[in-house]
């Protein structure tokens, strides 16, 4: 590992997925304990229609995804909110569409367009310096969030209906934590990609359902799970040569298994 | 006379099918209303109309002089168990403390006061010892108090509960019962129950759902009721619970 670290890139790299998992260990934790996977898979495949919009339109392309994916997360949340029985169908229109007008929009724009599958199975080793300072903003911003509202976050993700009742403004809030979730996937595309964010986001969470009693703790230990997993996962990648995203779900993947089968 | 609870000509349909017809119902304050009927019946319909969380197709609602949602904070509600993700990790305390958000004791909300709110409710419904527990790791009982506390910890005017002695003990039933008579020198309540036994002898009145309501201003249950609300015949036998279910005969 002390060897990589001589690499500027591997830097880098190291310095975003510490950033990348303290978010996501937090609205991973949500996603898991609101049971919404299928919406956060909606919102990552959905993105792809950002990506695309973005090199068509010549926009940086994290800010054109992260736009594009808010605009979704919005959608989502009002429609979840409002078609409770209807949402699986609902989104699942949603994850096929946003990805159609990526293919479309893709293939309609000229010249060069980068790597288009580091999109799809993310690449670490491209992050570069202002990502990072924008990474370290969005975690500031969401952690502030998450503190202000976090009694009021847990309210309407346990029981909707007493949150209503007792006067929480359920649905503004329901649609602020979807943006939020939506930003961590927008970051976590950079690191594991499109197909794999569902998997990042909610195996570290799972595992320490396990061993925390809180919320709050859930979320602690699931950044930690996350920045290990990570760690490791680029360890192996840059010893052995293999992508570094998939090998950080499958080191994610063996401890989901390895401590289901502990406990 | 101001009512607690108006409910004038309400239907209340879930797509084609009717659940709630011509509903007239008015709580007095003070009251101590039992709802019994069938599953499927509009029990908890009913509880969440009054609510504002279900809108109705027709008629008017008013809870406390005014529209549900306005008002509806000055409820305490228990939603019915089977709705919960059990696997939440959430401490019995946090739970309790869930009553004391929102629009709850606005005027002079502060932390000395909601920490004194929900160790009152958790003394009263004896889980005090328990609050670092989560609940997970508490019995159907147990959990069933949390959530009653988290209710009471609301200072409500009006209680609404959907089936607080489902998987309670005995003993909570019979402890939950007093509580409420208790609570009903200040508080209105309305509970949704399926043990006739316990409850009938600490109801003011009934009303029986099953599309239609039927209100009775005596609170003892009789076969000719029960016949009304369930679709099947109802014996009226008290199971050896040490209770009077019925009044005293002269």
């Amino acid at each position: 590992m002390w060897e990589a670290l001589q690499f500027d890139f591997m830097r880098q790299a190291v310095v975003a997925s510490v950033l990348v998992s303290i978010l996501c260990g937090i609205m991973g934790s949500y996603v898991v304990v609101n049971r919404i996977s299928f919406i956060s898979g909606g919102i990552a495949h959905a993105a792809y229609g950002g990506v695309g919009a973005s090199i068509f339109f010549g926009i940086p392309i994290m800010l054109g995804t992260g736009l594009f994916a808010l605009a979704v997360g919005v959608l989502i949340a009002i429609l979840s909110f409002r078609h409770k029985e209807r949402v699986d169908t609902i989104i699942g229109v949603i994850w096929a569409l946003g990805m159609a007008v990526g293919v479309i929009l893709l293939d309609k724009s000229p010249g060069f367009k980068g790597d288009i599958l580091s999109y799809l199975f993310g690449n670490i080793l491209l992050v570069n310096k202002t990502d990072t300072y924008a990474l370290l903003a969005i975690d500031v911003v969401a952690i502030i969030l998450i503190s202000v509202f976090y009694k009021e976050f847990m309210a309407i993700s346990f029981d909707r209906e007493f949150a209503m009742v007792i006067g929480i403004p359920t649905l503004r809030l329901y649609i602020l934590l979807i943006c939020l979730i939506s930003i961590s996937i927008v970051t976590i595309i950079k690191i594991v990609g499109i197909l794999l964010v569902v998997a990042l986001l909610t195996i570290p969470p799972l595992i320490a359902e396990k061993f925390v009693k809180s919320l709050g703790k859930m979320m602690v230990l699931s950044s930690f799970f996350i920045m290990f997993f990570s760690i490791l996962g680029l360890q192996i990648s840059y010893k052995f040569n293999l992508p570094a995203g998939a090998c950080i779900i499958i080191v994610a993947s063996l401890s989901f298994l390895i401590t289901r089968f502990l406990k | 006379m101001e009512y607690a609870i108006e409910m004038k000509g309400v239907c209340f349909s879930y797509g084609d099918s009717p659940v709630l017809e011509d509903v007239d119902l008015f709580v007095k304050k003070g009251e101590f209303l039992a709802i019994l009927g069938p599953n499927g019946g509009g029990k908890t319909t009913l509880l969440k109309l009054i609510l504002g969380l279900l809108v109705p197709q027709k008629g008017e609602i008013r809870l406390l002089g005014k529209t549900p949602i306005s008002t509806r904070h000055r409820v305490g509600y228990l939603p019915q168990e089977r709705d919960f993700n059990l696997s939440f990790p959430i401490t019995v305390e946090e739970l309790a403390r869930m009553g004391r958000l929102g629009k709850v004791g606005r005027d002079g909300k502060s932390k000395a006061k909601d920490d004194e709110a929900v160790q009152e409710v958790l003394e009263l419904v004896g889980l005090w010892d328990k609050r670092d527990w989560p609940i997970s790791n508490l019995s159907g009982g147990q959990r069933q108090r949390a959530f009653i506390a988290r209710a009471l910890a609301t200072s409500p005017e009006i209680l609404l509960l959907d089936e607080p002695t489902s998987n309670v003990d005995p003993e909570f039933q019979t402890d939950l019962y007093q509580i409420l008579v208790e609570l009903n020198k200040r508080i209105t309540i309305v509970v949704i129950t399926h043990d006739i036994g316990v409850i009938s002898s600490h109801v003011k009145s009934v009303a029986c759902v099953n599309r239609h309501l039927t209100f009775h201003e005596e609170g003892q249950i009789t076969e000719a009721m029960l016949s009304k609300a369930y679709p099947c015949p109802v014996d009226l036998v008290a199971h050896g619970i040490p209770h009077r279910v019925f009044h005293r005969h002269p």
